[in-house]
């Protein structure tokens, strides 16, 4: 393990060391009272001094008395905003005399503009592997999805190791986090007592540790090494929320009449927040339109939610009408069938889904009510 | 490609004969959302090109005689008249699609649907007598049949060519009935319901307006009316433990859409 330390000044020059190299660099900034992801004009643009208070269903942005830069966790948005942006045109076609025209196949490829580069700076360890489960759906089986292919191939990943649990965080139970073991070029504790303000960094890639020699850094002391561990502890012992994994597949394929669900609907608003804001969650529509004439069509691909009507839409109708059924698809595919399907929950136990519900259903309170009450 | 589809790729190229001709009829409404198929400035001339505007009196006095291939009607009915009227559209009507809060849910002039008409009759005008109105203000598919509904207090313009859109070309028009939130998310806005919160109508209401009110920082009012499913209680019961008053829940559910079922229950719930 490579880590060396930094002072806090050097964050700017580790922005600009990325920029320098050609990358867009993506990261953290308030705007809209909340803390979102976007492209980052240098490191003043980062939330220094800004913090978030959160828990089911509230979200309030808060000023802290100290100029921390990343004492804070998840907002809204996630990366997969980037790598699966929420809308996205597949292909267009134009009406030739002979039929269909399809410019982007392969025989008469366009002069594509290559691909942005991005550096994602300051991704939390539930979004790196929410990312990793992203990787799995779109690039892990047998078909390959060339548009995230395209964004995803080479993102410069810094990560940020969690010096607090969000309200609504459980990463812990998830064994997705708080800090960073792999999937990144650089991982940053940040360090703020009185006197000293500066971060500890790891390098996971040979490019991670070559981005490195632009930013005056010395060695990590076995000292500066036990601080992160202890910080690491610390975001544990404060995540008040936990969901219990243990035969949690079986405990939810067997409760499909449990009348939790029933409760749950009468709650839920089937407004699809909770998959909007999910870093895991993949589905998505496509929608054809065409010009006045009919002579160009363009396929758009966008954000789709298993909790709309037209989502279960096949002949004849929806499959599943009632709330109750787009409730417990949602939970079961994210804690269960994902499972079977993917090898991994697909739950990283980041909470937006908890936060950003506008009536504040709690996943891991809805797992325990379906675990404790079992026939 | 095989035979079948040479055929078909022929039917589709083939120039239409004639083009269809396009009326828009106006009920009981502000003109609101007929003016926002004149603002589609840039998409008018297009649409022209391929549709014969054929009888639309907010853009010209010229008028061409029915019987008409698609009608857009704007507005609510409200007098005997009217109810009359309607029938009249639909006989001289291939496809008939209803525009606007008026014409889907009787809007804002629903509200008289909630009290009794005479009194306001009397306390409005200096000689109630030469007033003839119907009790309540009703939406055009509580009497003739409606071939495709476009929500909205006004509708979107965008909707609006999308609909046009799809008839010339045969297809099925991309008008979701999920929620605003579902837009909202997609074009990355903070969702104010969570984060300074707490009104937003947002998650009962259609979308459509590609989360307007939400991108200028304001809640949704809920003016595309309903949306597919809308478990408004379920909102109003979260409202209340944050301290919302039943007064408000009436006010919030009775605007545009008033008289839409759903809404119209949630504020009668809530009139006790
Ligand atoms: S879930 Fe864990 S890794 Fe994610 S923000 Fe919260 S503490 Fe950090
Ligand atoms: S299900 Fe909820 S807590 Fe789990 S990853 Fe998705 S948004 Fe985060
Ligand atoms: S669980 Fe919450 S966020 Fe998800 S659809 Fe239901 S009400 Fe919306
Ligand atoms: S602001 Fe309103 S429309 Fe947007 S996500 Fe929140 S509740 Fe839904």
């Amino acid at each position: 393990m490579k880590n060396f330390i930094f002072e806090r000044a050097e964050l700017d020059n580790l922005v600009e060391t990325l920029k320098r190299r050609g990358f867009k660099v993506i990261g953290p900034t308030v705007r809209d009272s909340a803390i979102i992801y976007d492209e980052l004009t240098d490191a003043n643009d980062l939330p220094i001094g800004w913090t978030d208070e959160q828990t089911n269903g509230t979200y309030r942005l808060k000023r802290r008395d100290d100029a921390a830069v990343f004492a804070w966790t998840v907002g809204p948005q996630s990366w997969k905003k980037f790598l699966f942006p929420p809308i996205q045109k597949i292909f267009a076609t134009h009406r030739s005399t002979k039929g269909l025209d399809f410019p982007n196949s392969k025989k008469q490829a366009p002069q594509e503009s290559p691909p942005i580069k991005y550096a994602f700076f300051g991704v939390r360890s539930c979004e790196l592997n929410a990312i990793a489960i992203q990787d799995k759906v779109f690039l892990g089986g047998p078909f390959i999805d060339p548009l995230y292919q395209r964004k995803r191939t080479g993102v410069f990943i810094v990560a940020i190791n969690c010096n607090q649990a969000g309200g609504t965080c459980f990463c812990a139970s998830m064994n997705t986090g708080p800090k960073a073991t792999t999937g990144f070029d650089l991982a940053l504790t940040e360090i703020l007592s009185d006197k000293h303000h500066y971060f500890v960094v790891e390098a996971g890639t040979e490019l991670g540790e070559d981005i490195l020699k632009n930013v005056k850094c010395t060695k990590a002391t076995e000292e500066n090494l036990a601080t992160i561990k202890n910080i690491t502890e610390q975001t544990v012992t404060q995540m008040s929320r936990s969901l219990d994994t243990a035969n949690l597949k079986n405990i939810l394929y067997q409760s499909s009449e449990h009348p939790r669900w029933e409760r749950t609907a009468s709650l839920c608003l089937t407004c699809t927040n909770c998959t909007m804001v999910c870093p895991t969650c993949f589905c998505a529509t496509v929608e054809d339109v065409t010009d006045l004439a009919g002579k160009q069509a363009d396929r758009i691909r966008k954000w789709d939610s298993c909790f709309t009507l037209d989502f279960s839409y096949i002949h004849g109708g929806s499959v599943r009408t009632s709330t109750k059924a787009r409730y417990r698809q949602w939970m079961t595919h994210k804690l269960a069938s994902w499972v079977d399907q993917f090898g991994t929950f697909g739950c990283v136990g980041c909470g937006r889904c908890i936060t950003w519900c506008p009536v504040g259903i709690d996943i891991t309170e809805e797992a325990r009510a379906i675990r404790e009450n079992q026939p | 490609m095989s035979k079948k589809n040479t055929t078909a790729v022929k039917v589709l190229t083939q120039k239409k004969a004639r083009k269809p001709k396009l009326a828009v009829w106006k009920f009981s409404s502000c003109d609101g959302c007929q003016l926002s198929l004149l603002d589609c400035e840039d998409e008018l001339l297009a649409i022209a090109e391929h549709v014969d505007i054929a009888n639309f009196p907010e853009a010209s006095r010229m008028v061409t005689k029915g019987p008409y291939d698609i009608s857009l009607v704007e507005g609510s009915i409200t007098t005997p008249h009217d109810a009359e009227r309607i029938h009249q559209v639909r006989r001289q009507s291939k496809v008939l699609i209803t525009i606007g809060a008026c014409a889907t849910a009787g809007g804002i002039q629903a509200l008289r649907n909630f009290k009794d008409v005479k009194q306001f009759i009397v306390a409005v005008y200096a000689n109630p007598k030469f007033i003839e109105t119907l009790n309540k203000s009703t939406p055009i598919a509580d009497h003739v049949f409606v071939d495709f509904e476009l929500r909205g207090c006004p509708i979107s313009k965008h909707q609006l060519v999308e609909v046009i859109n799809a008839y010339l070309n045969g297809r099925k028009p991309n008008t979701p009935s999920y929620a605003v939130c579902v837009e909202c998310k997609r074009r990355g806005i903070t969702c104010g319901l969570v984060a300074h919160g707490p009104i937003c109508l947002g998650p009962v209401t259609q979308a459509g307006c590609d989360a307007l009110c939400p991108s200028y920082h304001r809640g949704c009012f809920g003016c595309f009316g309903p949306k597919e499913t809308p478990n408004t209680a379920a909102l109003s019961t979260y409202w209340k433990t944050l301290g919302v008053k039943d007064d408000d829940l009436v006010r919030l559910f009775r605007g545009f859409n008033a008289y839409a079922e759903a809404f119209r229950k949630e504020s009668e719930a809530h009139e006790k």
